[in-house]
């Protein structure tokens, strides 16, 4: 069955293609990017006329809740909230419950997903066993059950002769780590960053250094090791710098920004907005600048959206006794186009940021167009205009701090191995 | 929803009394001058006035507190109003009910006005967006947030002795950090326009970028006292006297603690406030918390004025409304 996708703007940052052309998709693959092959038959159009044709996007953080938080979100509630936003892969945190140290709960993962069938999901495993930082989980095994990477998620090893083993062992795998650098004795019991927000409101302050100093600790390490490293979540300007200088002398190591650090500030938690309550906590705007010019420039080649779904109960509290984390998989795409409408970001840059950069960090040959890969895509109309509304959100977790943004791309198709997963309403 | 509109209705009127931020001079001066009224109360040989009678007031207390409590609750009284003591550091919370969960239970019993104190920020905040619109909520300490009340009767001390704000030089000292009183003290000084308010402290113990709530930061003592008409001391409490924030509380008294020698560098009329309980010898010497410059006591009686007059403010809008 051939599916022609006619007309439409065609970018593909993997190839550097820009064009208004025709993709043409046999069996699940590509087969053409602006040239027909011989022998084919369409057996079904799709006009993408005035639309983006983009390869689907790959979300390095999305919390499906799956396995053991099933009250806050399920796998196929928060895949078909993915859908909607143009994703077809997401790479899967260790933290749920039981924690992915086990080849068990990396099969049980993946049967699920393969059930759903609404996106790939690639798992991160545990570093340590059950991310408590002290014993080192089975990482061979771990990735011979198909973990792509490993991590101790926002858990803190705190023993730095434990991390430089993990580092060691994770290197002797050939596994890249994801770090998200947080020293938990700087943070203590924090919520909001330090500053004079959190010195109005009397909220207890996470200051910069929790970030730069763990980052700081990790970067020696890595030098020491030989590990592969990418950096999870940078929210401080300081910290693009100390990566952007790593990379610069040769270190091996990448980054990622949530979509929430490049869009908000601690001044929108206002009173004591608890969708805005996240961990790394929202900074400065000189940090969200310095984010997304990291972006721009390419220190930060990854914006993800961090997608923590909760129940209700999770934010329905003073602030400090919510759990932190907001509801953004299905928001990713036009948050992350909205800074392309502001001049922010190229177009080019930002896709490239949600698709072949994700993929190379996780060393994966997706996020593109090319001739034989499957047929992971989607349509995008820059040109709508709607409004966010949290009980519209597929996602179980209605804890978005975007309720009432106007936003103006919207994914009009989602495909995954030429499988439409997300049509929108005409 | 800024502090302004969540605490007021859209007449100006008081609604929620939840933090001295945000609420203009002369709603802050009108709490004063309404408790000057309710002070003479307190000296007939009845202490009531009706303005609350047939009303119910719960004191949802999930932090202990003696001193706070018992004044909230004799302002009730005082005002004829039913009162409810709930400790709920010992009740229901223990049991896993959820703090929504407490206040509908409450709101079924048809109670009017919630006192509230709990040990996180922007716990009253919370608590003002969960409870129906007729309940008014009166923050009695959030965190390190907010204890208006206490700013308020601290207002009312110093009008009492200074009278006008205008000209003063305030410096509060101690435990900044931690100090929701020192944060309410800030704004309402400043909102009455004095014309320096300081913070005086080692740095463990004042918060990053204080500056920006209007406050010159000392870490010397004799300095930030230097030609001051108030002193606020703050309390320092126990848990905090050892470990990172400092190191010991000799230590403490030693640099920061309120002699008769340090003292001298303040104006000579200056008064010597806090807001209680005082630990003597730890943050101010015995012989100035009896001398004639404290008036810590006053502080206290000064207390029930001020809680009577924002609850009746709080009420009076619905009494108003009541008879439109």
């Amino acid at each position: 069955m051939g599916i022609v996708i006619e007309k439409g703007r065609v970018i593909d940052p993997a190839s550097n293609l820009d064009k208004n052309t025709s993709i043409y998709i046999d069996k699940g693959k590509i087969v053409g990017v602006g040239k027909k092959p011989v022998g084919f038959a369409a057996t079904k159009t799709i006009s993408a006329k005035n639309q983006l044709v983009i390869p689907g996007l790959i979300d390095l953080c999305v919390r499906t809740r799956e396995p053991g938080y099933e009250n806050k979100a399920r796998m196929d509630t928060e895949l078909a909230a993915a859908s909607k936003s143009g994703i077809t892969s997401i790479c899967s945190p260790p933290d749920s419950d039981p924690v992915v140290d086990t080849p068990a709960v990396v099969k049980l993962i993946q049967q699920r997903a393969n059930e759903i069938g609404k996106a790939k999901v690639y798992t991160l495993g545990a570093i340590t066993k059950g991310l408590k930082g002290e014993q080192l989980a089975e990482m061979h095994a771990l990735k011979n059950a198909g973990c792509i990477a490993v991590s101790n998620a926002q858990y803190s090893i705190n023993n730095s002769q434990i991390m430089r083993r993990a580092f060691e062992y994770a290197h002797s795998c050939d596994l890249t780590v994801f770090i998200q650098a947080n020293d938990s004795g700087l943070q203590n019991n924090g919520v909001a960053n330090e500053g004079a927000i959190s010195t109005r409101l009397g909220l207890p302050p996470i200051p910069e250094t929790a970030e730069t100093v763990a980052l700081s600790q990790a970067l020696l390490l890595i030098e020491q090791t030989g590990v592969s490293a990418h950096f999870c979540r940078l929210s401080t300007a300081r910290s693009v710098a100390m990566v952007k200088k790593a990379k610069n002398e040769g270190l091996p190591v990448t980054a990622d920004v949530d979509i929430c650090h490049l869009h908000l500030t601690d001044m929108d938690i206002a009173n004591y907005n608890v969708d805005c309550h996240l961990q790394p906590p929202l900074r400065s705007e000189r940090d969200r600048v310095a984010l997304i010019k990291a972006v721009d420039e390419g220190v930060i080649t990854a914006v993800c959206s961090d997608h923590q779904p909760h129940d209700r109960d999770a934010k329905s509290a003073p602030f400090s006794l919510t759990e932190p984390g907001a509801s953004t998989v299905e928001l990713l795409l036009p948050l992350v186009l909205h800074l392309v409408e502001q001049n922010k970001l190229s177009l080019m840059n930002a896709i490239a940021a949600l698709t072949s950069n994700p993929a190379e960090i996780l060393g994966l040959d997706a996020g593109n167009l090319t001739v034989g890969n499957p047929a992971d895509l989607c349509i995008v109309n820059m040109d709508t205009d709607w409004q966010v509304n949290r009980e519209q959100l597929n996602s179980m977790g209605k804890n978005t701090p975007f309720h009432g943004w106007y936003m103006q791309a919207a994914v009009t198709t989602t495909m995954m191995n030429g499988k439409i997963t997300y049509q929108a309403r005409s | 929803m800024t502090e302004q509109t969540l605490q007021t209705d859209p007449q100006g009127r008081l609604k929620h009394f939840l933090s001295t931020e945000g609420l203009s001079h002369s709603l802050l001066t009108s709490i004063l001058d309404n408790a000057e009224n309710f002070a003479g109360v307190e000296n007939r040989p009845v202490k009531k006035v009706p303005i609350l009678r047939g009303k119910t007031v719960v004191n949802l207390f999930f932090e202990a507190s003696t001193r706070t409590r018992t004044t909230f609750e004799l302002a009730a009284k005082r005002l004829s109003a039913d009162v409810l003591n709930l400790n709920i550091a010992t009740s229901a919370t223990s049991k896993g009910e959820t703090l929504s969960d407490t206040l509908r239970t409450l709101e079924a019993m048809h109670c009017d006005m919630f006192i509230v104190r709990h040990g996180n920020s922007g716990a009253a905040h919370y608590i003002t967006t969960q409870v129906a619109p007729h309940i008014s909520v009166i923050n009695a300490g959030d965190g390190r947030h907010s204890h208006p009340t206490q700013a308020m009767l601290d207002m009312f001390t110093i009008r009492k002795h200074k009278g006008d704000f205008a000209p003063l030089k305030v410096a509060i000292v101690g435990d900044i950090l931690h100090s929701r009183v020192a944060r309410s003290e800030i704004h309402a000084l400043n909102t009455l326009g004095v014309t320096e308010v300081r913070v005086v402290g080692p740095d463990t113990l004042i918060p990053k970028d204080v500056e920006e709530l209007g406050v010159h930061v000392f870490n010397d003592m004799q300095a930030g006292l230097e030609g001051v008409d108030v002193v606020m001391m703050l309390r320092l409490q126990r848990e905090r006297m050892i470990g990172a924030l400092l190191p010991s509380a000799n230590e403490f008294y030693n640099r920061y603690g309120l002699t008769e020698s340090i003292l001298k560098v303040a104006k000579k009329d200056a008064i010597v406030m806090h807001p209680g309980p005082i630990n003597r010898g730890v943050e101010i010497e015995s012989s100035i918390a009896d001398s004639n410059r404290s008036v810590i006591l006053q502080q206290v009686s000064h207390g029930i004025a001020i809680r009577m007059a924002v609850m009746a403010m709080c009420m009076q809008r619905y009494q108003d409304e009541g008879q439109e």
